[in-house]
């Protein structure tokens, strides 16, 4: 089981692509994973072929378990006995068996630790209350919030007292009521939540941002796209990732992964797009070598990597492989975003949405289409005088679009 | 197309781009980017698919044309006569 993200612990496997038999190739799509950030689709590392299946349908698997057995060209399959072929744990791996490239766990175990103290005994549910309905303060409060009949709760706090953990996980009255535990919802937004708080208490961000005239790029795009059919029109955004991936090519201290310690610059530019996701959510796929890509290449991928996202079908080298994130606002938002940063890496460019602004132009104050780049970026990484060369970098590539 | 027709397409199309979207309660003034939140990419896809249901090139300046049920129904009737 890969790790498809920065903080990604288990994954279900909820599909098989290949059987015992099959020829696979690097890079080939051999089974769907449910993770917390949708469907996943696993991409083999090696050359091979799948010699057994090992691991079961829909069960989870921590980061690091044995998924399938390959066997490299003129390889004898192994003996029966071998370890290697056991049933993987079905859950909750040792911190050990986390992949190396997974600087932050033991970090996180250790945090962990102490939380880990001793379990209070169980009380068993059915032992006698003190008193009818005995509850904590705070469980009284939001049983009233949630309209819970405390007498419908079983309590599993000491002598069957109601405490608030129990009125949480009470099958609720209200349709309003939260998303249940574990809807893809909550599992979303707490992989959200795992991924930015270790980015906020990890990379010490800095931010520069800056006003630009995007007025030739919008004008550029309508003449263009009024010969088009709908099919193959360009948005404002793909010439935005283009600007960006072709800016982080010049800027490499923006681009890359900080990992085991130190900034490993990356070769390629894979900006990782930041898709909303309908319902709430959202999830940044990496555009492999967008540098590589044309302006019409650039705008099918990325139309791709949209549809893909909302259908649940991302492959993990997507999920993994981004080196810098464009996160674009879109049509009808707000002026300027300051983002975090996704690690393991080292930048975010943030995009507002296209506002008509007074704006000086030859000494004249005339109405243009603005738009606030705002570059959030890693300060053990790079100073501010890096991420200025790539605004001047980004701002002048969208002055001249059909350079792009 | 009668308009019953080019109205179901819309539904329909507008369905396949936002499956979350009970089509049932749109209402006919429902604007696509400010009451359902489609993104310029789900309205290009919208387009895009319009375009191939219907052979009318919405061009770009028409956008606007489509962003309610009513408008679009009005827009591509007029266009395919």
């Amino acid at each position: 089981m890969p790790s498809l993200g920065a903080d990604m612990e288990a994954a279900t496997l909820v599909e098989w692509l290949v059987q015992p038999g099959d020829t696979v190739a690097r890079g080939d799509v051999v089974a769907v994973v449910e993770t917390q950030k949708g469907a996943i689709e696993i991409e083999v590392f090696e050359n091979g072929t799948v010699h057994e299946l090992v691991a079961q349908l829909g069960t989870e698997l921590p980061v690091g378990a044995p998924l399938a057995v390959l066997l490299a060209e003129g390889e004898a399959p192994p003996a029966k006995a071998e370890p290697s072929v056991e049933p993987p744990p079905a859950k909750a791996a040792p911190a050990a068996e986390r992949p190396p490239a997974e600087p932050h766990a033991l970090e996180r175990e250790a945090v962990k630790a102490p939380a880990t103290a001793p379990a209070p005994p169980t009380v068993a549910p059915t032992s006698v209350p003190q008193s009818p309905n005995a509850a904590s303060p705070a469980a009284r409060v939001r049983a009233h919030e949630l309209g819970l009949d405390l007498s419908t709760i079983r309590g599993s706090g000491p002598g069957g007292v109601i405490v608030l953990g129990d009125v949480d996980g009470a099958p609720s009255k209200s349709p309003q009521a939260a998303a249940k535990p574990g809807s893809p919802i909550e599992e979303m937004r707490k992989a959200i939540a795992a991924a930015m708080t270790r980015s906020k208490q990890t990379i010490p961000h800095f931010y520069l941002s800056q006003t630009i005239d995007v007025q030739p790029a919008s004008d550029f795009l309508a003449k263009l796209n009024a010969g088009r059919p709908p099919a193959e029109r360009i948005l404002l955004g793909a010439l935005f990732v283009r600007a960006a991936a072709l800016a982080a090519a010049k800027v490499k201290t923006m681009n890359g992964h900080f990992t085991d310690g130190a900034f490993h610059a990356a070769k390629a530019v894979n900006p990782g797009v930041a898709v909303a996701l309908r319902g709430g959510g959202l999830v940044a796929p990496a555009l492999m070598d967008a540098v590589a890509l044309d302006l019409d290449q650039t705008m099918a991928g990325m139309r791709d990597l949209v549809s893909r996202a909302r259908a649940g079908r991302l492959k993990g080298s997507e999920m993994t492989q981004g080196t810098i994130t464009i996160s674009s606002l879109g049509d009808t938002s707000a002026d300027v975003m300051t983002g975090v940063i996704f690690p393991p890496q080292v930048a975010l460019v943030g995009l507002g949405s296209p506002q008509v602004r007074p704006w000086v132009l030859n000494d004249q104050v005339i109405p243009r289409s603005v738009v606030t780049l705002s570059i959030s970026a890693d300060h053990r990484v790079s100073d501010g005088r890096q991420v200025a060369r790539f605004i001047t970098e980004f701002e002048t590539l969208l002055n001249e679009p059909e350079s792009l | 197309m009668t308009e019953a027709e080019i109205r179901a397409a819309y539904l329909e199309e507008l369905a396949s781009i936002a499956p979350d979207i009970d089509t049932d309660t749109v209402s006919d003034d429902d604007h696509i980017q400010d009451d359902l939140e489609l993104d310029s990419m789900d309205v290009l896809n919208l387009v895009t698919a319009l375009h191939k249901r219907t052979g009318v090139d919405i061009p770009e300046k028409d956008y606007p044309q489509i962003a309610t049920v009513a408008l679009a129904v009005a827009y591509l009737t007029d266009a395919m006569k």
